[in-house]
């Protein structure tokens, strides 16, 4: 067990591209830290930099108070979890495990008992004389998890160790990565594009865009406090809705009407006068059906609902605002990242925003919907950069 | 696309004959003959070659398909001969030496052209590959002469070296395809384990590729005791001569009684190694390891 520090740590390609730029993370000892962030953001880089599978071009990395750069991965003492899980298809699960503690020359009777009793911790005890080419994703999965913590390290790295099981056993396994994790009290670092892997998972969060962190923070404080325009896209599911808006003294001016300015930015956002466009976030669930909740303060508005999704526990509705949308460099990324750049919602005249609200709610495809917006929850975004206004005060 | 064509091969299945397994159509009659052709066209000249190694004297010239009194005589006669014997030692030791060191070779050769970030990877590749396109009559004098000068002629090595020259190629290429295969995850997780590149290679890539390294190593064996041009060119005695040279020195049991029995009877015994080898590693060479490796 021991921190992890990474310390403007570089990764330089020899054609000049960057993949991780100058980040500095610091990963407490027995925390669990996850890495987030689109395809290509350099996340995975980072993690493999960890592990020593990819060079460092410039920084340090400091395991357990050591600096490790120049160190092969086999002297780090560390365990990975890779996505495909990268399990020695001639050797049998035992074998797999026991892999580790046989290089490092532990005797057999030794190796056998802490390969027994990570198998007991993952339930694998009928399977240990199958080779992996015959075990089920769910149980691969768990051997190359049993070969990490078969070895105590000090620290696991997890490469989207979730991301080839089904949506079912990908839950499942989540719960039960976080209990192995709590029971071993590992270092974890834990590297996913799943933004609610990462939030359900972590300790701590780090946000990765284009090789730079965007912020490092708790999923809550992520969740309710993001920094810049990409966090607050990234984080939640459906996404933040972004709406071009304006602010005029203490009055927030949106497509569907006038919000005064939330308590804690009051005073601090005073413009110049003459007003200022910004960028407002609105996260889905601080809309209601006014309906519903009748006596909920805040900004009354009806909206013609285009398409209803009911989650059974909830609706997703969806209804257009005439804007002239909102352009910035951080969502056109994101829009990308999830594919929807080429879907006429995104850029186009009316801006998409969806609401989700209470089971009960009438809203209907087709009709307008009473709705009303907690504008207390309102987060400001500076168009210029995408720097949260709300963060910021 | 399968669960579609199962009803109707059922349906066409039971107008016919009987309901059988619907997985597995009938094979028709007709190819079974022409398989049978073709085992009959392949295996013929082995045959002969048994049938004639059984005959002596004036029954090798009657062309019955069964030899009329088959004796085991010529083989008594060539393995009390001790030429033969010697040579077949010697064909065991080329063989093998020249396969043992195309394996090691070739596998850290390949294993550099598979997973180096080398520039020109396929240059080299080339280059290696067109040294065996080389005819072998072009380089038996030049070997012939460099032997005699740096007194490698008429000795062991002085076979496997050149024969490596045309097994390395070979080898490389196969191995190069074969570990290009193996998931460069599978290393890794390896070298995070805790092996050393080396051990990464000998304890998991070596092993995922043994159906590379047992084709290689087939082919390899199989040519280098089959070899007849450099062994006749560069051996002069029995100390360093090949089985299939020495049969070429094969002389009848008296001056005047053809060898051809003898012959045939060092042919059947040279050849059966290579059947025992093939039928051995059949299973080997077609069985993929890999499977399982990835998420299947």
């Amino acid at each position: 067990m021991a921190e992890i520090q990474l310390r403007e740590v570089t990764k330089r390609y020899p054609d000049g591209t960057e993949a991780v730029k100058q980040v500095s993370l610091d990963i407490a000892d027995g925390e669990f830290m996850i890495l987030v962030g689109p395809s290509g953001c350099g996340k995975s880089t980072a993690l493999r930099m960890i592990a020593g599978l990819e060079e460092i071009s410039d920084g340090d990395l400091i395991i357990g108070g050591e600096r490790v750069n120049d160190l092969a991965p086999r002297d780090r003492d560390i365990a990975m979890v890779f996505q495909n899980y990268a399990l020695y298809p001639h050797m049998t699960v035992r074998e797999n495990m026991g892999f580790a503690l046989k290089l490092a020359k532990e005797d057999s009777s030794e190796i056998s008992k802490r390969v027994d009793e990570a198998a007991r911790i993952l339930d694998l005890q009928d399977h240990l004389e199958r080779k992996p080419a015959n075990l089920s994703g769910g149980q691969r999965q768990r051997v190359a998890m049993g070969r990490a913590i078969v070895r105590s390290p000090k620290a696991f790295l997890m490469d989207e160790p979730l991301s080839n099981l089904d949506a079912k056993l990908r839950v499942q396994m989540r719960t039960e990565v976080s209990r192995i994790q709590q029971r071993l009290e590992t270092t974890t670092v834990y590297v996913t594009h799943d933004q609610t892997e990462a939030m359900t998972l972590g300790d701590r969060v780090a946000v990765m865009r284009g090789g730079l962190i965007q912020q490092v923070d708790s999923p809550k404080n992520l969740y309710e406090r993001p920094q810049n325009l990409f966090v607050a896209g990234f984080i939640g599911s459906p996404s933040m809705n972004f709406l071009p808006a304006r602010l005029e003294g203490d009055t927030i001016k949106l497509p569907f009407g006038d919000a005064p300015m939330p308590d804690e930015l009051r005073g601090k956002l005073k413009g110049d006068g003459k007003g200022r466009d910004v960028i407002a976030g609105v996260r889905p669930e601080h809309f209601e059906d006014a309906i519903v909740e009748p006596d909920k303060p805040g900004l009354k508005f009806s909206a013609p609902v285009t398409v209803v999704e009911s989650m059974g526990s909830e609706l997703y509705a969806y209804f257009e605002v005439e804007s002239g949308g909102v352009q910035s460099a951080e969502l056109v990324e994101l829009a990308e990242d999830a594919g929807l750049s080429d879907l006429p919602s995104h850029g186009g005249d009316g801006q998409q925003v969806v609401a989700r609200l209470a089971a009960a709610s009438g809203a209907r495809p087709g009709q307008k919907a009473e709705m009303v917006l907690d504008t207390q929850k309102i987060q400001l975004f500076d168009p210029d950069g995408g720097k949260s206004l709300t963060a910021a005060a | 696309m399968e669960a579609a064509s199962v009803p109707a091969a059922v349906e066409r299945a039971g107008k016919k004959t009987k309901v059988r397994d619907p997985a597995k159509p009938r094979t028709p009659w007709w190819l079974w003959l022409a398989v049978a052709g073709i085992v009959v066209f392949c295996l013929f000249p082995f045959y002969w070659l048994l049938n004639t190694s059984l005959k002596t004297g004036a029954d090798l010239s009657t062309s019955a398909l069964v030899p009329p009194s088959p004796t085991l005589s010529n083989y008594e006669a060539i393995f009390r001969d001790a030429n033969f014997t010697i040579a077949l030692k010697n064909s065991a030791i080329v063989a093998l030496v020249t396969t043992a060191l195309s394996l090691i070779v070739g596998s850290f050769c390949a294993y550099a052209l598979a997973r180096l970030r080398m520039k020109r990877k396929f240059l080299i590749l080339a280059i290696v590959l067109s040294i065996s396109t080389f005819p072998q009559i072009a380089i038996a004098a030049p070997i012939f002469k460099l032997w005699r000068d740096v007194g490698l002629y008429n000795t062991i090595p002085g076979l496997v070296i050149p024969y490596l020259t045309f097994a390395l190629p070979l080898t490389i290429y196969i191995l190069t395809s074969f570990f290009k295969e193996i998931p460069r995850d599978l290393e890794e997780a390896a070298l995070v384990d805790g092996a050393t590149n080396f051990e990464a290679f000998r304890k998991v890539v070596v092993p995922l590729a043994a159906p590379g390294l047992a084709t290689a190593g087939i082919l390899t064996f199989i040519a280098a005791w089959n070899e007849f041009l450099l062994a006749i060119t560069l051996t002069s005695s029995t100390s360093a001569r090949t089985v299939p040279a020495a049969i070429a020195f094969f002389t009848g049991a008296t001056q005047f009684e053809q060898p051809l029995g003898t012959i045939s009877a060092a042919s059947v015994i040279i050849s059966i190694p290579l059947i025992l080898l093939v039928l051995l590693f059949q299973k080997r060479i077609v069985a993929g390891l890999t499977a399982g490796a990835v998420k299947g």
